[in-house]
């Protein structure tokens, strides 16, 4: 490892350790790093924003003579007249034009995957057991979607109270849900413990053995 | 004898040349033989495979236009007959297909290539793909900006012709096929269910708002986490330590993001009256522009004004990790008392709910992002999952608008619950004219 490589490895694995340092209790070594990261963060994402947003779609584009980005980079100065108090209702105009355009682009994007998609797919599932190729347990698999789904739609009914048949439904529902929540936060902690080894490696391998072998 | 000899000899002699003859005559007439003798060593050429048959081009339905479907039937000899395709490669020519021919001045029809302005030429074949045997179907999509290398312009007539390539190497030519223009569409008919879908939902919130307005008393049952908020702002009013609200990762035109502005108007609203103080860590500038907006309004609508303080909502970083070390440090330093995580989160959320823990602080969340709900559910008091983050934002506003629009939600959602059923019920027994019907044609 060269003098620089091992400066630079020992910083980041420091800082690592800092960052570790909160598991006992907030302490200067923390702040320090989290200081750190945010500031080098901050920063950061100014320049990739300036170079990755304003130069190639407004910039660029205008040298191209398409001067009709000028609209929407108006749009985007409108929005420092936060910074007078007098001015600051103009910065209204380009965020309800923005929040309006974005409604109107994500609810037929909405209804179509996150609702008809999943209630075809779900109908289609049965279509597909009266193929030949389709096995028993996909079969009692489809059944238990099919039922996961009616009764977690009706836990998601806000109109009538839970009780009665319609409270022994929605149980069902949230049970469901429930296990399901289960399976993910298994298998997103065993993905954060892989982080956890790669830290520990990092730090055992790259740093401790390089340096000191 | 001698003579009869002579004539034999004569005969044979002339029925071997003819024969030869013939025999060349056919070398000349059929390029595409079987065999070539060369210096007596006899090279196998194989033969060009059968050409496809039946192109059809159509310009491809339901899109922006710049595309084209092309559908064939396969050589005989794919799968078939000598079996020896290797590929087929598809050509396209401007205009209808004919001799090579020179550029004709400036043409309508442009494309770039390779940095350089060139206009199409009628007559020159581009290849646009070579596909692997066995296929019987491509789709053609070009680019629309002019600027690009795949540029495809729409309204200009384009020829097609599929060359079906041995393994040998060698090539048949199929008919070409041509002109066809290419053009947008403003309507797809594939998402007729969408549109349907959005209109039935749409006359649905308009009644049911229409409904609230005129003051009919909708019911919207108690949700545990929506009525912990009271009781947890009054318990960092009682402790004098803040609250702090964490609006997620999610962008403004997120419906989790939305919800949760409303969520923290009430919030706010219910601060100001406590004079409690409110922190508000933000991810995203223009969400930050937003909370700063809904706070303000909270406060002048509680007659708070002058309690409002701008850098009670502030800008942190647009990283996800140096966000979440900002606002633990937060939580542990200011000792917040209660914590609102309402939003769009992702990996940060156990990060946060964790940290939060530890601090002793009572916490509620609240996102629709499946995978992080369980980590929600693990580590805070309250948990709202999904729609429920919805319909909490009606629940707490009391406006006729989010009312009416939480009772046609729940309207909708006992139609689409009555479809699937119906559905269900068809693709148990099998009714393909009734399953048909749920399918969207994308």
């Amino acid at each position: 490892m060269d003098f620089a490589t091992a400066i630079a490895t020992t910083v980041a694995a420091v800082l690592t350790l800092c960052i570790f340092s909160f598991l006992y209790k907030d302490n200067p070594f923390y702040k320090f790093t989290e200081h750190l990261v945010v500031g080098v963060s901050a920063g950061y994402w100014v320049s990739i924003l300036y170079v990755n947003v304003a130069i190639p779609n407004i910039w660029q584009k205008l040298l191209a003579g398409k001067w009709w980005y000028l609209i929407p980079a108006f749009l985007g100065v409108l929005m420092w007249t936060r910074i007078v108090k007098r001015w600051a209702w103009i910065s209204r105009y380009p965020l309800a034009f923005y929040l309006g355009i974005a409604t109107g682009v994500a609810i037929p994007l909405e209804m179509q995957t996150k609702v008809l998609e999943q209630i075809f797919g779900t109908v289609q599932s049965f279509v597909a057991l009266h193929n030949s190729q389709t096995d028993f347990w996909a079969g009692i698999n489809t059944v238990v979607v099919v039922i996961g789904i009616i009764t977690s739609l009706v836990y998601f009914f806000f109109s009538k109270e839970h009780k009665g048949a319609t409270g022994g439904i929605a149980k069902v529902g949230i049970w469901t849900l429930m296990i399901g929540f289960g399976a993910s936060f298994g298998y997103t902690v065993m993905a954060r413990i892989s982080l956890l080894i790669e830290r520990v490696q990092f730090l055992i391998d790259d740093w401790l053995l390089k340096l000191f072998s | 004898m001698r003579t009869t000899h002579c004539w034999i000899c004569i005969a044979a002699t002339v029925f071997i040349c003819c024969v030869l003859s013939l025999s060349a005559a056919a070398q000349v007439d059929e390029p595409h033989s079987d065999t070539l003798i060369v210096d007596s060593t006899t090279i196998i050429v194989e033969p060009p495979p059968a050409p496809i048959s039946n192109l059809q081009v159509v310009d491809l339905p339901n899109d922006h236009g710049h595309a084209f479907h092309l559908t064939w039937n396969i050589s005989a000899d794919d799968l078939g007959g000598r079996n020896n395709v290797l590929q087929y490669r598809i050509l396209r020519t401007p205009g209808w297909a004919g001799p090579l021919t020179e550029p004709q001045g400036d043409g309508p029809q442009w494309r770039n290539e390779q940095g350089t302005w060139w206009h199409l030429v009628e007559g020159v074949w581009d290849t646009i793909a070579s596909i692997p045997a066995g296929t019987a179907e491509y789709f053609n999509r070009g680019g629309k900006a002019r600027e690009g290398n795949d540029y495809s312009p729409d309204d200009v007539g384009f020829s097609f012709k599929i060359l079906s390539v041995g393994t040998g190497g060698a090539v048949s030519e199929s008919a070409i096929f041509g002109p066809v223009e290419s053009s947008g569409q403003w309507y797809h008919t594939g998402k007729t269910w969408v549109v349907l879908a959005v209109l039935i939902f749409g006359g649905l919130m308009l009644t049911m708002v229409r409904l609230a307005r005129g003051g009919r008393e909708l019911y919207i049952r108690p949700l545990a986490g929506i009525n912990a908020v009271d009781e947890a702002i009054g318990r960092a009013t009682e402790m004098g330590r803040p609250i702090l609200y964490v609006l997620g990762l999610g962008a403004p035109d997120e419906i989790a993001t939305i919800a949760s502005f409303t969520i923290l108007s009430r919030v706010a609203k219910k601060v100001a009256e406590y004079q409690t103080e409110l922190i508000v860590p933000c991810y995203d500038s223009i969400v930050m522009t937003i909370a700063q907006e809904t706070v303000k309004q909270a406060y002048i609508d509680a007659g708070r004004v002058d309690d409002y303080n701008e850098d009670m909502v502030y800008f942190v970083t647009q990283n996800q990790f140096a966000y979440v070390a900002a606002v633990n440090g937060v939580m542990l330093r200011r000792q917040t008392a209660t914590n609102f995580y309402l939003g769009v989160f992702y990996a940060e959320s156990l990060i946060l709910a964790e940290t939060g823990s530890l601090a002793g602080s009572i916490q509620i969340s609240g996102t629709d992002r499946v995978t992080q709900l369980p980590f929600f559910v693990v580590a805070c008091d309250y948990t709202l999952i999904g729609e429920e983050l919805y319909a909490a934002s009606a629940y707490l506003g009391r406006e006729p608008i989010l009312l009416g629009t939480l009772k046609a939600q729940d309207y909708a959602k006992a139609l689409l619950l009555v479809a699937m059923v119906i559905g269900v019920i068809a693709g148990i027994l099998n009714l393909g004219w009734l399953t048909d019907y749920f399918a969207l044609n994308i």
